[in-house]
């Protein structure tokens, strides 16, 4: 579905279609529909106007890579690429990652960690690990809701990031669910989901990476948290800029 | 006008004169078009995929699928059962759930088989995560003997159980469906309420509950054998009122709508907020009441556009997806199967949408072929032990298509 919407858009409207931003790499391109440009982030926009942007990512496994990659994965190039767009901003990027753990099991940290961070926005990723022990679906959105929640209590914009597109395990991890409930509770609560599973099916659609390799080496990898870290600091700044000035916000 | 009958087409054994109803190839027909979409929609990341009626609305080809069956179920063991009573009907009902759970399990050997090839081909940093699913593995004792109780259903093989539950426990509703239909439907309702009240589903492995769970999708199938045993006749002024079809295509409207905002973000953001709290989350687990609303007013629009004893029924055009309505389970396990071999092709030589439209196709005509053949077969041996009969019949060279 997705990919004939995408094969339509770059035939209607072909380069123009795509984010073609000077600092953009090329392999990061994708279609300019694919990322939500309408959602504002007000409370990023506050903290960009005060100088001073703390984020928290919060999630499991794939949002950090093995072995001696921790500045490589995407929260770290999130990192850098705001710094850079931000000029004069201190950007802090705070993780709690941990493999294996499900949404309901990470509200707890979330909620120290809103209190001691205090971030100007949450990046939550999700998804994957519920699809894996097939967690019963109300309960991962009920634990969605939670934590957005909690969230916005604490003074943060929140966004969710869903799970990977991993074509060798797509036929016994069933994601479908799980994604449409993510979908569901951004539209619910009006905030931005990331759609890294699109993102990456459309890069495997247009031949960017080659997701079925086998490999042990980093380097694509790398590569593909670079662009993931870049297209979310693009969401990031676009949000914040909708939403200025912050007093009337997008909505 | 009568004297149609004999062209062929009624694969069914011949019903015995008192039984007015004939089978509605109707029902064949749809049911051979879900299996085919459920076919379409199991091989993931298929382009092919868009045109399946998901993507346009709430309900889904497994809607399609239950309430056919229940329908057809009522039918033949409803039959059964008033003509050699409830014992028999029942035994012949477990029968075929037992072939079901059969059914399951080699399909199962299949999934293990192409796990097992995926923990041996398959290594990237960038999957530590996803690379777990394969830790099962190191579990055979404990993820075999759950998915032998049905309790451990990897991805697309939920239907099978909810199908052998079902069916195990149809005999009771079956009796009542044909003494009192109204209780039995209104008993049916209330499970399903009950089900909402109190969260009833089957425990799942390793966490979690079933994912189709029979407490609500009962209510689809047992509806369908209440629709068989008398029920359409009595709900046909309704579907044919002029009020109820322009209520039926407006929901239908409204639902591409707020589909079409799952991928156009643009779009989704002019659903007032009522409107997005009201309908999220969209249960298929629970069979949401706005799934079976968009069922139904799938179904109304399409027996109006399609209505009984429809010529074109006939027409070479649509034997295809009939045949294998009429021999759904066989289909149905081969549709599996062939999902996962069509997903290995696009994994281990090309997605290219050629591909992946090459496969679509293929695989449908594969569903077809073995269709036709069983049907074949089952001609041949109803015919018994006299000498082979003559080749050239019409299932296998009539297709045409």
């Amino acid at each position: 579905m997705r990919g004939v919407i995408i094969a339509l858009a770059v035939a209607l409207f072909g380069a123009s279609a795509t984010i073609a931003k000077a600092e953009m790499p090329a392999p990061c391109r994708v279609v300019e529909h694919q990322l939500d440009r309408e959602t504002g982030l007000p409370r990023v926009a506050k903290a960009i106007a005060n100088k001073k942007l703390d984020v928290l990512v919060i999630g499991a496994g794939s949002s950090s890579l093995p072995g001696s990659g921790a500045d490589k994965a995407y929260p770290a190039r999130l990192e850098a690429a705001l710094s850079e767009q931000l000029p004069g901003v201190t950007v802090k990027v705070a993780t709690d990652i941990k493999p294996g753990r499900t949404v309901a099991d990470a509200i707890k940290p979330l909620v120290s960690n809103l209190a001691s961070i205090k971030p100007a926005l949450t990046i939550w990723q999700a998804g994957t690990v519920e699809a894996m022990r097939s967690v019963d679906v109300d309960a991962f959105s009920a634990a969605l809701d939670q934590g957005i929640d909690a969230a916005r209590r604490a003074g943060s914009d929140v966004i969710l990031v869903n799970a990977q597109y991993s074509p060798r395990t797509e036929s016994i991890i069933a994601l479908g669910a799980y994604s449409d409930n993510m979908r569901w509770a951004a539209l619910r609560h009006e905030i931005p989901l990331f759609d890294r599973f699109g993102l990456m099916k459309s890069w495997a659609e247009l031949g960017t990476f080659d997701f079925t390799a086998k490999t042990r080496k980093l380097e694509i990898a790398e590569q593909v948290h670079d662009c993931i870290g870049r297209l979310l600091a693009d969401l990031v700044v676009n949000g914040a800029k909708i939403s200025e000035p912050p007093a009337n916000g997008a909505r | 006008m009568l004297v149609r009958k004999d062209s062929a087409d009624v694969v069914a054994p011949a019903a015995p004169p008192a039984v007015a109803t004939e089978r509605d190839l109707r029902l064949d027909l749809f049911r051979g078009l879900a299996l085919w979409l459920i076919f379409l929609d199991h091989i993931p990341s298929n382009a092919v995929s868009w045109v399946t009626i998901r993507n346009y609305g709430f309900s889904d080809a497994t809607e399609i699928f239950v309430f056919i069956s229940g329908f057809t179920a009522a039918f033949v063991y409803g039959r059964a059962m008033r003509d050699q009573g409830f014992v028999v009907a029942s035994a012949r009902v477990l029968k075929r759930a037992w072939q079901i759970y059969v059914a399951h399990v080699f399909l199962f050997a299949i999934y293990l088989a192409e796990i097992a090839y995926i923990s041996q081909t398959f290594d990237n940093p960038l999957y530590t995560e996803e690379m777990g699913i394969l830790d099962f593995l190191k579990h055979p004792d404990v993820t075999i003997m759950q998915a032998l109780l049905l309790k451990f259903k990897p991805v697309n093989m939920d239907v099978l159980p909810l199908y052998i539950v079902l069916l195990a426990c149809f005999s009771p509703a079956l009796w009542l469906l044909l003494r009192a239909p109204n209780i039995a439907l209104a008993t049916s309702a209330l499970v399903y309420a009950l089900m909402w009240k109190f969260d009833l589903n089957l425990p799942a492995y390793p966490s979690g509950t079933w994912a189709f769970n029979p407490f609500a999708w009962q209510l689809l199938f047992v509806f369908g054998g209440w629709c068989a045993l008398g029920g359409a006749q009595k709900l046909a002024p309704w579907v044919h009122s002029p009020i109820l079809r322009t209520l039926a295509i407006g929901y239908l409207l409204f639902c591409f709508y707020i589909t079409m905002g799952w991928y156009i973000p643009r779009l989704a953001n002019t659903v007032p907020r009522i409107v997005s709290d009201y309908i999220y989350p969209i249960d298929k687990t629970n069979l949401d009441v706005l799934r079976i609303a968009h069922f139904l007013a799938l179904a109304i629009i399409t027996v109006w556009i399609v209505p009984k004893g429809w010529e074109r029924l006939k027409s070479p055009i649509f034997k295809p997806a009939i045949i294998c309505g009429q021999h759904s389970l066989e289909t149905f396990c081969l549709g599996v199967f062939l999902s996962f071999a069509g997903h290995f092709v696009f994994t281990a030589l090309s997605d290219r949408l050629v591909v992946q439209i090459a496969v679509s196709v293929l695989g449908i005509a594969i569903m077809v072929a073995a269709a036709y053949l069983l049907s074949w077969y089952k001609r041949v041996e109803r015919r018994g032990s006299g000498p082979r009969p003559p080749a050239g019949k019409p299932g296998l060279v009539g297709s045409g298509a």
